[in-house]
């Protein structure tokens, strides 16, 4: 990581410009615009259908493999327009993505973690040793696999397997991490001990985060986007934003759950 | 790290160009597999396109039952007895192999568990493997005398027994597809249906079946391909008579069996080798189509 001065942490690493998605003519999101900053963490709520993890999609080119995908606007991450540059699978590689429904490839739990630095060209064992111990010890899966690291990670649990995931996309070491809706199938628990290394992670990586859980973007994003129904409502200060601060009333009405 | 993640998004190194390069392997395979049917169908196309243009009459050629090529003073082109054979075996052998293969993929698929279920998978497998010389010798060896003595019959080579040999040869290979159509349903589709308090039958009937339905609907599609291809068994056993049959005791001549037994005997180009590949052609349309539908079945012609 190259250190630049302070000033540098206010650039936006991300930004959104006129963003629209329809999927064969059907939209599913329009008239987005913002801009996503380096090392903040920027959560999206909303409730489903909203468009967010079309948003997600959108970002990383997934459009390309996804048929009847149209993304219209512009998107331009770390300086390149996405829509224009040569190599797609260095932006993938350069963003980590953990999709809402855990997927433990069906290969050992070492293997899992060690796929995206041996597809860069890592080949030392003992540099692939310590990645891997240290991606599970940050997605606080660590202490229960590291007796079997040779085991299948498609037969772990559902919240394991999540956590497997996440610490896939940690492997990359990515600029930026997108999480969709991460903890719909981990317990309270490991939900908070994730949190807290999410509030660590923002030191390295700018993070967004889709959530379902209003409180849990409370906790944890620096600013939110509300979702609704395919635009983008309101992007505010997280703080402000629960504080009775949001300037759209149906903003106010899904935060406080009174909402339909 | 020593291999920092780059943002220099227009770079395209060695992974890039390995990309793109099998794209190209992969897609002149998938073009080449393609140019090969073609191929094959060109060439049947020309070889028996003399006699469709000039010989032959097509309200003859599919309805009279006379096959008589070799009558020097007026020969005979008519299928409709050989079209009747296969039919014939064809179907007697989908009624034998449909519950045969149905009931040994559920149990392979649904019941068995373990060593079982390993040593029945290998069982069919070798099953398939059989060549088909070897089913028609035994339909000519050990069905003929036991056909004759049970329903005393003059001959035992008939639709009864090619549709037996031909139904216990391709029920190996519906069982395997079956099989596999029947994996393919996710366990949480049983397990929520068992929470319900569904019996076993139950699930499999309401709930696998639905589920599998396109593939167990291709596997029998795929059988009857097989039906109509298949040549070596089916000219042992049928007795190789060219005769609309009337009972299943009844000799008859399937469209491929003629092929077979008399292609080495024409002289070639006569019409009567024409005539032969003119088959050809019908056969191969008949297996494109039934092909076809499987395809479009095992797929789920969701969006058609």
């Amino acid at each position: 990581m190259v250190e630049e001065a302070p000033v540098a942490a206010a650039a936006p690493i991300l930004s959104v410009k006129d963003l629209e998605i329809s999927y064969g003519g059907q939209k599913a999101l329009s008239g987005v615009n913002l801009e996503i900053l380096e090392n903040e963490i920027f959560g999206i709520i909303g409730p489903a259908n909203a468009g967010k993890t079309s948003f997600l999609k959108a970002i990383n080119r997934m459009d390309i493999f996804t048929p009847g995908m149209q993304v219209r606007g512009d998107i331009t991450f770390a300086g390149h327009n996405v829509k224009h540059l040569k190599n797609v699978y260095a932006l993938r590689s350069a963003i980590g993505v953990v999709f809402p429904l855990p997927v433990g490839l069906p290969m050992t739990i070492y293997d899992n973690v060690a796929l995206a630095p041996r597809l860069r060209g890592v080949k030392s064992k003992v540099d692939l040793d310590i990645i891997v111990e240290h991606c599970l010890a940050r997605a606080a899966l660590w202490d229960e696999v590291k007796d079997r690291l040779n085991s299948l990670g498609s037969l772990l649990s559902g919240g394991q397997q999540q956590r497997l995931t996440i610490a896939r996309a940690l492997s990359q070491e990515p600029i930026l991490l997108m999480l969709d809706e991460f903890s719909i199938a981990v317990d309270p628990v490991t939900t908070m001990r994730i949190e807290d290394v999410l509030k660590e992670l923002k030191q390295e990586m700018t993070i967004i985060l889709v959530t379902n859980l209003v409180q849990q973007a409370n906790r944890l994003a620096d600013r939110t986007a509300f979702f609704l129904e395919g635009s983008c409502v309101e992007i505010n200060d997280t703080q402000s934003l629960f504080c009775g601060g949001a300037t759209d009333q149906r903003t106010t009405d899904y935060i406080e759950g009174r909402f339909g | 790290m020593n291999h920092p993640v780059t943002t220099d998004f227009d770079r395209r190194d060695r992974d890039w160009y390995m990309d793109k390069l099998v794209q190209l392997v992969v897609f002149v395979s998938g073009i080449s597999a393609i140019v090969f049917v073609i191929g094959i169908f060109i060439f049947i196309t020309k070889e028996g396109m003399g006699f469709i243009l000039d010989t032959m009459d097509p309200v003859e050629f599919f309805t009279s039952p006379y096959w008589e090529p070799s009558d020097e003073d007026a020969p005979e082109y008519g299928i409709l007895a050989l079209i009747a054979g296969t039919a014939s075996v064809t179907g007697l052998a989908l009624l034998v192999s449909i519950p045969f293969s149905l009931g040994a993929a559920v149990f392979i698929g649904e019941f068995s568990t373990g060593k079982t279920r390993e040593f029945l998978k290998i069982l069919i497998e070798l099953l398939a493997a059989i060549p088909s010389v070897v089913w028609g010798f035994i339909g000519l060896t050990i069905m003929n005398p036991l056909i004759i003595d049970i329903f005393d019959v003059p001959v035992g080579l008939s639709v009864l027994n090619a549709g037996i040999i031909l139904g216990l040869m391709t029920a190996p290979i519906m069982t395997s597809i079956a099989e596999d159509a029947l994996k393919a349903v996710p366990d949480r589709y049983r397990e929520a249906a068992e929470a319900m308090g569904a019996t076993r039958w139950q699930v499999i009937f309401k709930v696998v079946f639905p589920a599998a339905k396109n593939g167990l609907l291709g596997a029998v599609l795929l059988g009857v391909g097989r039906g109509f291809g298949e040549t070596m068994a089916v000219l042992l056993a049928t007795g190789h008579s060219v005769n609309i049959p009337h009972s299943i005791f009844d000799p008859v001549r399937a469209l491929t069996a003629t092929i077979a037994a008399e292609l080495g005997e024409t002289a070639v180009g006569s019409d009567h080798y024409q005539a032969l590949f003119t088959i050809g052609i019908f056969l191969f349309a008949i297996t494109f189509i039934i092909n076809l539908t499987a395809d479009l079945v095992v797929r789920g012609v969701r969006n058609g």
